[in-house]
């Protein structure tokens, strides 16, 4: 690869160029995001102010929340206070919990991360091997097993198998730990600080609460692990099918070297380059992906979140979650796409 | 939820180039053609016969892949269930005996258990494949060609129309799938009709990037050039001569996409959003069963195996359908 | 690139031993709940403020009844009876009017500032004021923002007087008073984090300010509620520590968490899982039947739910035998009448069972020969679903269809309240333990028009009963215990021969726990699930 390209005046513009227009891109789509989602938010027919005060409140208490939450405005008008308060980073404060939406937000949303991060992780480990195998022995029983395997990931009801994977592996084998994310008993003895509890736990050197931790997340991060390794190991696959055929293959066998060292060597470095994306992308889906298994496995991350704060009419949860997510998923889609860009040398000498 | 539908701005960079129909016949023939021979001819002496053969060829190379064959098979088996539902299944899927057969194990009379309202587990498996596909096909009717009809559009038109409408197509994609869907649910009100509008809404704009690039591709093919010059307006060279040719590619796309969409709808109902009780679709009858999980498994097996095998034959099916429409596409 | 690196084959085998490691160590410790720590798993996301002038759900009913003194409680063994909490004594002047409280000497609130009957009033007075959903149980006395320092006020530091408007029945009142909402409030310490004359509103939402035998630690939404033992109690002191409710909302991973040792209590446990739990030696049950019934409701608004006789031919058309044998098995019992059992007045009749026929009969006279169409509204959690789904059959068996519509619980409710549901299910919990509070809501109905602003049931379902909300009226001021519980027992028979009302059953609250834990026990209503008694 041509080290000095990747230097020249002309790629950078062209590059910051491109990074440019990403960014308007992105600020276009989250505006409609907002927009869309608060529409949605307001023609469910659902009485926020009832959400508040409950059933049993009179009238007149009724009648004045909703002149605090603002209800009797006209939507625009409504609209409008509402944009200005997410450019200002306030979407209002949750009912459910009572605190400020962005609040919850950083509580629950490491959570996620947390999850996906360590199901991507999964998956890519698995996934690739089985892609470069299934690639290398094209058309063997091998590769119709790792697309049978990938096909299967993409074909089951994720609630369904974490409902299964909870009977088996908790209640039956005793293997992991149900549903939620930290045995009460660790209430006093850890202390999140940035959110991801495994490495909380690392951080403050307890290793029992590690090992708690870790028997709680594996099972939900297997499952979407799982599920992203479908989609690695079918894509790794094509990748290096498509490298296998190029000539410099023929090249570096011609030149003797061994199979493995072109396989591992040369083929899949160069795959790399796409499989960043690809893996980056996965991770994007595993974190939308999130809100059944979470519901499943009571994981108190954004998806749970989500679906309860639906669930009890819980509006301005519900908008700030969904542009949460939206917005990484704009973004992890975009940086994938700058990602791609900047690495690969075919897009780079153009 | 499915992160492939993402994977466009990867795989676009790889997309194979079509060939252009055949419009070179007339050849004589010398002697009698076996049918075969008719059929994989390299120089169809009409255009009928080109596309007879370019079928043939699609086929017998679809029909090399085993697996994909078994998917066929399970969706003719889905279809042929559904259809004869009403023969097929031992007992009424909505009436069951609360008091004498509550959560039965599989066996006897009732080969696959009772629910917990009495109800023969098979039956509502059998009637449920009616569900299945009314929505399958429904999302697909509704999704496809708006997509077709959007993406076709923008990568005509170019300019500001392409940018406009790859904006609103850039807006929904950024939407996490199953959220948006579980949103509109909730404004719509519950039901599978709704149901089927919100996956719908939810599923267009991949297809829409799809017909876009494939439209980009050829818009500038000397063949549209050609159709141009006869003076078609651009609506008809849109609908009758880009749209056709984005057809197979979406026909692919959307073919894979019906598993996700089964999920997707199975997914609604288990949080209690699709279909109305006592109907009996399958993410449904899964959410039902989840409270008997431990001691009543069957409640929540059946449904979930059912719907693994019918989004695993969708997935064999589509996936054997791109490598024969595509033999030199990303997934060979 | 940092594949360059490492070697790739080195590096997969690296990942691969590292992830077996992981999944070998993954084995979780079985960890027994700590010997000073109650556990429970229950669904605590109901609550949305911890403040007793606000909070009405059911949890934070069970977590104030905890923490905060009242003046008055249920007495737990019989509760159509009140006992003494802060207050010594008490007595009611002859006109009905004026009750006057001595209050016990030398209490504490947790903070250690002394209770006195200035906290009582002020108490009262913040109630009143902040004016939250809960208020309406004190200023159906008349009292308002206005008057309420006179009428609620404390004349020295150990009495307190309490006005009312009307000589009503003195357990009306002193049973009002058992109410959350009445709960005394450390006003030095709240007074500390007024912001704009809020009463310490704002703070008091997740903060803590009383003198009960457990005080609130912790509190995180859909997460964790931590109590922990107030050493100030004049009481008994708590045994344990610590109580802790785990915010777990399936039945069925309650029951695993049970099981295991994980909990120490299970609260929310479903019928079958509730079969399964008994079975295990290690766990023993309780339960207690709860101020909560369940109805389907027929709005009278639709023509065909308001003709003669159509109400009683659908309260024959529901298999009551069935759904209390399979569906609600441990979880309630039926119950036909709108009083549940246990409240002052309660009628343990129930007249209707399936019968085919019989609704037939009386829908043809109805002019309903051939049945008709309606839907019901109906949230997505059970045991309701379930009900629904079952009425939904045998209505068929009379020639009803009935369509379900499912929908949270918000939905239906907005619905509900709009009255523009046909059918609806629903249950009905007693704000406070007095009959009044449910023939207040079953047979009130002042106003029937669109515009009323009583949303009561009765209401709600547009059923215009000028007779009984008279009667319910004058239940009220029956000052004769017996007379007053016979009155009730009048409505109640009326409310089950003609209402829109088809009363289903009554909740029992049933928990499954370790069989080491010692002195637990349910109360009648949600505010007095004790864990204060509770040692291992």
């Amino acid at each position: 690869m041509q080290l000095e390209s990747r230097r020249s005046g002309a790629w950078a513009t062209n590059f910051a160029w491109a990074a440019g227009r990403f960014i308007l891109i992105g600020i276009i789509t989250f505006l409609g995001l907002i927009a869309v989602t608060f529409f949605i938010g307001r023609v469910i027919p659902i009485d926020p102010a009832l959400a508040i005060v409950g059933d049993r409140a009179p009238a007149h208490v009724v009648e004045r929340v909703r002149e605090e939450l603002g209800l009797n405005l006209p939507l625009y008008e409504q609209f409008f206070i509402y944009v200005k308060g997410v450019l200002e980073g306030n979407f209002g404060n949750s009912v459910l919990t009572t605190n400020p939406v962005m609040q919850d937000i950083r509580r629950v949303f490491p959570a996620t991360m947390e999850l996906a991060t360590f199901g991507t992780l999964i998956g890519a480990v698995f996934g690739v091997p089985l892609g470069v195998l299934a690639a290398v022995k094209r058309g063997s029983i091998i590769d119709q097993i790792v697309r049978v395997i990938g096909l299967i990931g993409y074909s089951v009801p994720i609630f369904w198998l974490g409902m299964i994977g909870l009977v088996v592996f908790y209640a039956k084998l005793g293997w992991t730990s149900g549903p939620g994310r930290i045995d009460v008993v660790y209430e006093y003895t850890f202390t999140p600080i940035t959110g991801f509890y495994l490495l909380d736990a690392v951080l403050q050197q307890n290793w029992e609460a590690f090992r708690n931790i870790f028997s709680f997340i594996i099972l939900p991060a297997s499952l979407l692990g799982y599920f992203s390794l479908a989609y690695i190991s079918r894509m790794t696959r094509s990748f290096m099918l498509n490298e296998l055929e190029q000539e410099y293959i023929v090249a570096a066998r011609a030149k003797g070297l061994s199979e493995t060292r072109i396989i591992w060597g040369h083929a899949l470095r160069n795959a790399a380059v796409p499989l960043v994306t690809v893996i980056a992308l996965s991770y994007a889906g595993l974190l939308e992906g999130s809100v059944l298994t979470e519901t499943v496995f009571s994981w108190p991350g954004l998806g749970l979140y989500i679906t309860n704060s639906l669930q009890n009419a819980d509006m301005n949860a519900v908008l700030g979650g969904t542009i949460i997510i939206g917005t990484v998923f704009v973004a992890i889609n975009l940086l994938s796409d700058l990602l791609y860009r900047a690495l690969d040398p075919r897009t780079r000498a153009r | 939820m499915y992160p492939k539908v993402h994977c466009a701005p990867v795989l676009k960079n790889r997309r194979f180039r079509r060939p252009l129909p055949n419009f070179v016949g007339f050849e004589m023939i010398t002697r009698p053609l076996s049918r075969r021979e008719w059929l994989m001819s390299d120089r169809p002496q009409s255009r009928m016969q080109a596309r007879l053969g370019r079928a043939y060829l699609v086929w017998s190379r679809f029909a090399s892949n085993k697996l994909a064959v078994v998917g066929l098979g399970i969706i003719i088996a889905l279809l042929l269930v559904a259809a004869f539902a009403n023969v097929l299944a031992p007992h009424s899927p909505v009436v069951g005996d609360l008091r004498n057969a509550r959560l039965l194990p599989p066996g006897g009379e009732y080969l696959l258990g009772t629910d917990d309202q009495g109800r023969d587990i098979l039956s509502r498996l059998i009637y449920g494949s009616r569900l299945t596909l009314y929505v399958v096909i429904l999302v697909a009717i509704i999704a496809a060609p708006i997509g077709l009809l959007v993406g076709t559009i923008a990568g005509y038109a170019g300019g500001w129309t392409d940018s406009i409408l790859m904006r609103i197509t850039d807006i929904f994609l950024a939407f996490p799938k199953l959220i948006l869907a579980l949103a509109f649910v909730a404004a719509l009100g519950p039901g599978i009709e709704n149901a089927v509008i919100a996956i719908a809404i939810t599923s267009w704009p991949p297809y829409a990037r799809i017909a876009r690039a494939e439209t980009l591709t050829v818009r500038n093919s000397d063949y549209i050039a050609a159709v141009r010059l006869m003076g078609a307006s651009p609506i008809r060279i849109v609908l009758r001569h880009i749209m056709p040719l984005c057809l197979s590619s979406l026909i692919v796309r959307v073919t894979l996409d019906m598993a996700g969409i089964i999920l997707t709808a199975a997914g609604l109902g288990f949080l209690g959003l699709g279909a109305q009780p006592p109907l009996p679709e399958w993410g449904a009858m899964i959410a039902s069963g989840r409270r008997f999980i431990m001691d009543q498994w069957w409640v929540a097996a059946a449904p979930g195996f059912a719907i693994l095998i019918v989004s695993l034959g969708f997935n064999l099916l589509g996936d054997g359908l791109r490598d024969a429409l595509d033999p030199r596409g990303s997934n060979q | 690139m940092l594949m360059k690196q490492i070697n790739p084959k080195f590096r997969l085998l690296l990942g691969s031993a590292a992830l077996s490691t992981m999944l070998l160590s993954g084995l979780p410790a079985w960890a027994e709940t700590p010997a000073d720590t109650l556990v429970e798993a229950f669904a605590i996301d109901d609550v949305i403020t911890l403040d007793p002038a606000e909070a009405f759900e059911l949890t934070t009913g069970e977590i104030n009844g905890n923490t905060y003194d009242k003046l008055v409680r249920l007495d737990i063994n019989d509760p159509s009876k009140v006992v003494a909490d802060v207050a010594e004594s008490w007595t009611v002047s002859d006109d009905g009017l004026t009750y006057t409280f001595k209050l016990k000497p030398g209490l504490k609130f947790a903070s250690g500032n002394p209770v006195t009957a200035d906290d009582v009033a002020w108490s009262f007075e913040r109630a009143v004021k902040l004016d939250k959903s809960p208020a309406f149980i004190l200023t159906q006395f008349g009292l308002k923002p206005d008057n309420v320092t006179e009428k609620a006020k404390a004349t020295d530091p150990s009495t307190f007087v309490f006005t009312v408007d009307q000589p009503y029945a003195p357990s009306f009142v002193l049973n009002c008073l058992t109410a959350t909402v009445a709960s005394v409030v450390d006003k030095k310490l709240t007074s500390e984090h007024v912001v704009n004359d809020d009463f310490g509103w704002a703070w008091l939402k997740t903060a803590y300010a009383g003198s009960g035998p457990m005080k609130i630690r912790d509190w995180r939404a859909n997460e964790i509620i931590v109590l922990e033992r107030n050493d100030n109690y004049w009481g008994t002191k708590a045994p344990l520590m610590r109580v802790i409710y785990r915010h777990v909302k399936e039945s069925a991973a309650q029951r695993l968490l049970l099981e295991k040792g994980d909990i120490d209590i299970a609260r929310n446990l479903e019928p079958n899982d509730l079969e399964q739990v008994v079975k295990n030696s290690d766990i023993a049950t309780t339960n207690a039947p709860k101020g909560t019934v369940y109805y389907i409701s027929l709005n009278q608004k639709n023509a065909d739910l308001a003709k003669p006789g159509v109400s009683e031919a659908l309260k024959y058309l529901v298999d009551y035998d069935a759904i209390g044998e399979k569906l609600i098995k441990g979880i309630g019992e039926i119950h036909q009448t709108f009083l549940p059992k246990g409240v002052l007045g309660e009628l343990d009749e129930n007249p209707y069972k399936l019968d085919v026929a019989k609704a037939k009969e009386l829908l043809e006279k109805a002019g309903l020969k051939d049945g008709f169409t309606v839907t019901m509204d109906v949230r997505n959690n059970q045991p309701v679903t379930g009900i629904a789904e079952s009425v939904q059959q045998t209505f068929a068996q009379g020639g009803v269809k009935m369509e379900i519509i499912p929908g949270d619980g918000k939905q239906t409710l907005t619905k509900y309240r709009a009255r523009t549901h046909d059918m609806y299910i629903g249950q009905w919990g007693v704000d406070y333990w007095d009959p009044n509070s449910n023939a207040d809501t079953f047979t009130n109905n002042p106003n029937n028009s669109d515009e009323g602003t009583n949303k009561t049931l009765a209401w709600r379902n547009a059923w215009d009963v000028p007779d009984l909300t008279k009667e319910t009226k004058a239940a009220l001021l029956e000052r004769d215990g017996a007379k007053r519980a016979q009155m009730y027992q009048d409505l109640q028979k009326k409310v089950l021969a003609t209402s829109p009302f088809i009363m289903i059953f009554q909740q029992i609250e049933v928990a499954g726990y370790r069989s080491n834990l010692k002195g637990f026990k349910l109360g009648p209503s949600f505010d007095t699930n004790y864990v204060f008694n509770i040692s291992k």
